[in-house]
């Protein structure tokens, strides 16, 4: 009956995500009056999990599961659903998460609902709040389904301490046979990336051209943020397409996330709606942005940002 | 190759977004409908496999009536044929055993969707579609190539990039990267012309059901003033984040 979470690991060690599930899950076993279970996927210690409610840990450690693969996952996560007799399942919001998602929907007869942004307002019907029309606007829906999947929105619930301690038991799924098979990986290395960010630091076009990047690079450092851009910046080759956040580029659901001339437009603001506090940094102060921005500077990012690199500094050597 | 794009009709970016009948109903009123910009790049891959590989090409939506200019404008882009399934989409689950039906009665190897539709933003139908019907499945697609029955697909993750290797059927979840912004085809004047010749094929539905519902909805609530701070006096914005927003 327990309430099953999926925690996932970077190389061995959880992901703030995986955290985040967890005292979601936790929230919803204290609701249903149960305990929440927690698959891992060759992770190396899993006593932290203990710290974010979670009271179980079914620990998976298989070699074949090293490269990411939505249908093997899938399949361990249902086996381990079946053996516990989980009624809510909890997954995170990553690429993979959401990847594996829809095919466990299948696997468990479970009805779905992702983008999800609160503790369920009741266990019975089985209702939440997700975001919809790109975090223009949220939707109350009910999962009608005996079992039911829950896919947690990055940053809307929160890491939640709840000291108690997990018992660990070994988990040895069978796996399917591998369809698709992972050729190469090319993922860049020593750089938050924006999905992990708790920060992002972001530039538009206001920055005139790429050879200008080096201040928004050195004011994301001095905040252990990661860069992005809007869309005009990466379909001009100043930046990677990686980087470009918005509607038709990558989510942001950052804490903090800092406009450098970014004019705000609909679609760009669709993408980091998400992201809990706002600050733009902007010439015109009629550019659409300081109506979604918490904070705002009415400035030139040339002469702004270096004296704001000098304050962060400062402030961080006093901290 | 039979190709089969799966097209959602979503609210142009641009639109507003507000509901009626006491909040339970997106409220359509003066908004503009688009093949949501994901299946966009779907549907332009597709053309080019056409192209180059002579494959064929339809397009498919699970909806109403109102859904038909959205499948036209996809045959004046360039589609064969386009299929409606005469039912209302009320969830990624219902809207994916639909699809699977299509899939199945046309006998297509490789089904391209989008990565997520961006009114109800589920990201699910894709990989729901490709469970129902046992196929390969390759979510956040940036790159596809098919050479016969095999298939190597490039896939955007945290932070980068993968490249895998699989066969059809397959079915994809894709976004830009698969075409570029400026790759995109926009129906000319002959296209169409011709587009009004082609089949647009109503189907009744197979009534599955969903399982979810979505009862109400709710806008964010109204955001407070900007606060501004001069650009003279930066030390007070890094002041603010700490001592206010609490987030540096
Ligand atoms: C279907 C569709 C989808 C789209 N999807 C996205 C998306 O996902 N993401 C996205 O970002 N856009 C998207 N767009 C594009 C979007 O509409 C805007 O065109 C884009 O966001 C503008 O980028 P920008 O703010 O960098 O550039 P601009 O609009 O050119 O704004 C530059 C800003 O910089 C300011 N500025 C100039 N000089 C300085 C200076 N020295 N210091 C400080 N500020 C300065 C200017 O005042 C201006 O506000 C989409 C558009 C469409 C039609
Ligand atoms: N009603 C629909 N008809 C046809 N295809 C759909 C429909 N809804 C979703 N899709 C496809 O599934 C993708 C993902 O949608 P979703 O799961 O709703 O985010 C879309 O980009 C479409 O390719």
């Amino acid at each position: 009956m327990s309430v099953l979470v999926y925690t996932e690991s970077d190389k061995g060690t959880f992901k703030k995500i995986a955290l985040e599930a967890a005292s979601y899950a936790k929230a919803i076993a204290d609701k249903m009056g149960t305990t929440v279970t927690a698959v891992t996927v060759n992770a190396d210690d899993t006593s932290v999990l203990g710290n974010y409610g979670v009271d179980k840990v079914l620990k998976v450690n298989d070699s074949n599961l090293d490269a990411f693969n939505a249908k093997s996952y899938a399949s361990v996560m249902q086996q381990a659903a079946e053996k516990e007799g989980a009624k809510v399942v909890v997954v995170s919001s990553s690429a993979d998460s959401k990847y594996m998602a829809p095919v466990l929907a299948v696997n468990l007869n479970a009805g779905y609902a992702s983008n999800v942004v609160e503790a369920p307002s009741n266990t019975s019907p089985f209702t939440v709040k997700r975001n919809v029309f790109t975090n223009k606007a949220f939707a109350n829906t009910t999962i009608d389904t005996d079992v039911k999947l829950v896919g947690l929105s990055k940053n809307a619930f929160g890491v939640v301490e709840n000291s108690a301690s997990a018992t660990e038991e070994a988990f040895s799924p069978s796996l399917p046979e591998s369809t698709v098979n992972v050729e190469s990986v090319d993922k860049v290395t020593g750089k938050v990336t924006i999905a992990d960010a708790e920060i992002v630091v972001s530039g538009g076009r206001g920055l005139k051209g790429p050879e200008n990047w080096g201040m928004i690079e050195d004011l994301a450092d001095v905040l252990g943020a990661a860069t992005a851009c809007s869309k005009p910046v990466s379909d001009l080759g100043w930046r990677p397409h990686s980087e470009h956040v918005g509607q038709t580029g990558k989510p942001v659901a950052s804490n903090l996330y800092i406009a450098v001339g970014i004019s705000g437009a609909i679609q760009h603001l669709a993408g980091i709606n998400a992201s809990k506090v706002k600050v733009v940094i902007n010439t015109d102060p009629e550019a659409p942005f300081f109506k979604a921005a918490d904070y705002g500077i009415v400035g030139d990012a040339f002469e702004v940002v270096p004296k704001l690199i000098e304050e962060l500094k400062t402030f961080k050597a006093q901290q | 190759m039979k190709i089969l794009v799966c097209i959602s009709h979503v609210p142009d970016t641009t639109s507003k977004i507000n509901f009626t009948d006491g909040d339970t109903k997106f409220d359509t009123n003066g908004v503009q409908f688009v093949i949501n910009p994901n299946d966009e790049f779907g549907l332009t891959r597709a053309m080019w496999f056409k192209e180059k590989q002579g494959a064929s090409v339809d397009v498919v939506n699970v909806g109403g009536a109102e859904t038909e200019p959205t499948l036209r404008k996809a045959l004046a882009i360039g589609a064969d044929t386009a299929t409606r399934v005469n039912t209302e989409a009320k969830d990624g689950m219902q809207v994916a055993k639909e699809l699977a039906k299509v899939v199945q009665d046309g006998g297509y190897d490789l089904v391209i969707a989008g990565r997520e539709s961006i009114d109800y933003n589920g990201g699910m139908v894709p990989g729901m579609l490709a469970t129902l019907l046992d196929a390969n499945f390759v979510n956040n697609c940036i790159s596809l190539e098919v050479d016969g029955t095999s298939a190597k697909a490039v896939r955007e993750i945290d932070g980068g990039k993968e490249s895998v290797s699989t066969s059809l059927p397959l079915v994809i979840g894709g976004q830009k990267g698969l075409v570029e912004e400026s790759d995109l085809r926009i129906p000319n004047m002959r296209g169409i012309m011709m587009a009004r010749k082609k089949p647009l094929n109503v189907v009744e539905p197979t009534n599955a059901s969903a399982e979810t519902t979505s009862a109400s909805f709710e806008k964010p609530a109204p955001k407070g003033d900007v606060k501004l701070v001069d650009a003279d006096n930066v030390g007070e914005l890094v002041n603010l984040l700490h001592n206010e927003a609490k987030v540096i």
